[in-house]
C-alpha cells in the first residue's frame, strides 16, 4: 500500500507584475490590478500595493493568499504600528526604508521551509530622502537596486528597463549609484510604457495600472487603463 | 510495518472530496445582494442528492453560498454559528457584518491550508450593513477577493463573462433575478454536475429571504444542439 499523495496544491499563481524605480528624491512603485487563476480572470481591480511605513511601500505578486497573509503579518504583528512606533520613540525617527527592507527579508526567511509564494518589490525613501528600491525572492534574499520588476511580466520589463535606465554595472569599483537621473514625470511615463508593453504579450498582466509616487511632499496615486484581453 | 509507510495523523487529512456541490453565483443589485445555487449534491459522477441547501444566512447581515464538499460546508456552518453566538453574547448592540464574516472565513480557510488539511470548499459571502453592500469569495487555499459579481467553479468560466457584459449598477430585483437565471441556465446546459432545481437568496438591509426551490425552463432544440458538428465535420 503506497502512501496516498495529496492531489491538491497549497499554492496557486494569481499572476500580475510589479515595478519600482528609484529617483534622486522620489520613488515610483507600480503594479497592475489583474488577479487571475489558470486561464480565468478573477478580478480586474485588485490592488497589489501595500503601505508598510511612512516611507515604505511594498508591491507583491504571486500567490494572493500568501501575499495578503504577508501584508497582514507585517502590519498585525504591529511590525508597522508597534515596532516602528517603538523604533520612532527609541531612535527619535521613523522606521526607514532600509530598516523595513531587512524586516521583510527576515519575515520571509522565517517561512523558509514552507515559503510565502510572494515576489516582492519594496520601494521608498531612505533617511537622506533619496529613492530606494529593494528586490526580493520568495525566501527573503534581497539587494538594494536602482529599479526592479517582479512577477509574470518581469521577464518582459526588466530588459527594457536595463536598456532605458542604463544602470551601471554592479561589478564596478567604486560602486556607482544606480539611482536614475530621470525626473519624476519621466520615470512615471517610463513605467506606463513598461506596463503597456507587458500587457501586449503577458496574458496575466492588464486591466488597470496603479502607480504610487513617494516624494518629499508625500504620497500620490495615479491610475492608467490597460488592455483587458 | 504500517508505521513505516504512513503515520496515523495522515489518515486524518482531507485527500479528496466525496459529496460536492457545484457553482454558486452572486451579484450586487440596487437594494443588496442576490445569490443563486442549485440544490445538487453529487457523489462523483452520480447526482446522489437533489435537495441540498447550499445557501444559508449568517447572523443578521450576511448570506453564505458554498460549493465543494458538503460535509465541510456543514462544518463551516458550525464555526459560523459559534462565531455569531459569541458575538450575540456580548450583547453590545454591535453585530458582525459581511466584511467581518468574510475576513473570518478567509483566515479559517487559509489556516487549514497551512496545516495541509483544507476545507474543500469555494465560498461566496454577501451582505448589507448600514447601507453598504458587500460581496466576496474565498476558496480552499485561501485565495479571496470582493467584486460586484462573483462565482465559484464552473461559474467562473461560464457566468462571469455574462455578468461582465450585462451587470450594471442599480439592477432592480427583477433584472437581477433574470440575470442570475440566465447564468444558471447556461450552467445547466454545460455543467454536467448541475441539476435543474435551484434557489435564489436575497439579502437587503431588511433581512434575508431564500426562495422556495424551482426549476428553469430549458430549450433543447437549438440548431447548434441538434447539429453540433455542422461546422466541423468529423468532430463530436
Amino acid at each position: 500500500m503506497t502512501k496516498q499523495q495529496a492531489n491538491w496544491s497549497p499554492y496557486d499563481n494569481n499572476g500580475g507584475t510589479c515595478v519600482a524605480i528609484a529617483g534622486a528624491d522620489y520613488c515610483v512603485i507600480a503594479a497592475d490590478t489583474r488577479m487571475s487563476t489558470g486561464y480565468s480572470i478573477l478580478s480586474r481591480d485588485y490592488s497589489k500595493i501595500f503601505q508598510l511605513a511612512d516611507k515604505s511601500l511594498m508591491a507583491s505578486s504571486g500567490f494572493q493568499a500568501d501575499v495578503r497573509a504577508l501584508q497582514k503579518v507585517l502590519a498585525a504583528r504591529h511590525l508597522v504600528s508597534y515596532l516602528s512606533f517603538i523604533y520612532q520613540h527609541q531612535h527619535n525617527k521613523q522606521m526607514s526604508c532600509p530598516a523595513m527592507a531587512q524586516l521583510l527579508s527576515n519575515t520571509l526567511y522565517y517561512k523558509r521551509f514552507f515559503p510565502y509564494y510572494a515576489f516582492n518589490v519594496l520601494g521608498g525613501l531612505d533617511s537622506e530622502g533619496k529613492g530606494c528600491v529593494f528586490t526580493y525572492d520568495a525566501v527573503g534574499s534581497y539587494e538594494r537596486v536602482g529599479y526592479s520588476s517582479q512577477g509574470s511580466g518581469a521577464t518582459l520589463i526588466t530588459p527594457f528597463l536595463d536598456n532605458q535606465l542604463k544602470s551601471p554595472s554592479p561589478l564596478l569599483l567604486p560602486a556607482k549609484d544606480a539611482v536614475t537621473p530621470l525626473s519624476e514625470s519621466e520615470a512615471i511615463d517610463l513605467v506606463k510604457t513598461c506596463f503597456a508593453s507587458a500587457s501586449e504579450r503577458d496574458i496575466y498582466t492588464g486591466d488597470k495600472l496603479e502607480i504610487v509616487i513617494l516624494n518629499a511632499s508625500g504620497i500620490r496615486r495615479e491610475y492608467l487603463e490597460l488592455r483587458k484581453d | 510495518m504500517n508505521n513505516l509507510i504512513g503515520s496515523d495523523a495522515d489518515s486524518q487529512r482531507t485527500l479528496y472530496p466525496y459529496v460536492t456541490g457545484t457553482s454558486v453565483v452572486g451579484i450586487k443589485y440596487k437594494d443588496g445582494i442576490l445569490l443563486a445555487a442549485d440544490m445538487g449534491g453529487s457523489y462523483g459522477s452520480t447526482l446522489r442528492y437533489k435537495t441540498v441547501e447550499r445557501m444559508k444566512s449568517v447572523g443578521k447581515h450576511s448570506i453564505i453560498g458554498a460549493s465543494g464538499e458538503i460535509s465541510d460546508f456543514q462544518e463551516i456552518m458550525r464555526y459560523l454559528d459559534e462565531l455569531i453566538l459569541y458575538d450575540n453574547m456580548w450583547d453590545d448592540g454591535n453585530s458582525f457584518g459581511p466584511k467581518e464574516v468574510h475576513n473570518y472565513l478567509t483566515r479559517v480557510m487559509y489556516n487549514r491550508r497551512n496545516k495541509f488539511n483544507p476545507l474543500w470548499n469555494s465560498l461566496v459571502l454577501g451582505g448589507v450593513k448600514n447601507g453598504q453592500k458587500y460581496l466576496g469569495t474565498v476558496n480552499m487555499i485561501g485565495v479571496h477577493y470582493e467584486d460586484n459579481h462573483v462565482a465559484t467553479g464552473f461559474g467562473n468560466h461560464l457566468s462571469r463573462p455574462i455578468l461582465r457584459d450585462e451587470w450594471h449598477e442599480n439592477l432592480t430585483f427583477e433584472e437581477g433575478v433574470k440575470l442570475l437565471e440566465k447564468c444558471m441556465r447556461v450552467l445547466l446546459y454545460r455543467d454536467r454536475s448541475a441539476v435543474n432545481k435551484l434557489q435564489i437568496a436575497k439579502i437587503t438591509e431588511e433581512g434575508v429571504t431564500i426562495s422556495q426551490p424551482y426549476s428553469l425552463k430549458t430549450f433543447w432544440n437549438f440548431a447548434a444542439f441538434q447539429n453540433p458538428t455542422v461546422g466541423a465535420e468529423g468532430s463530436w
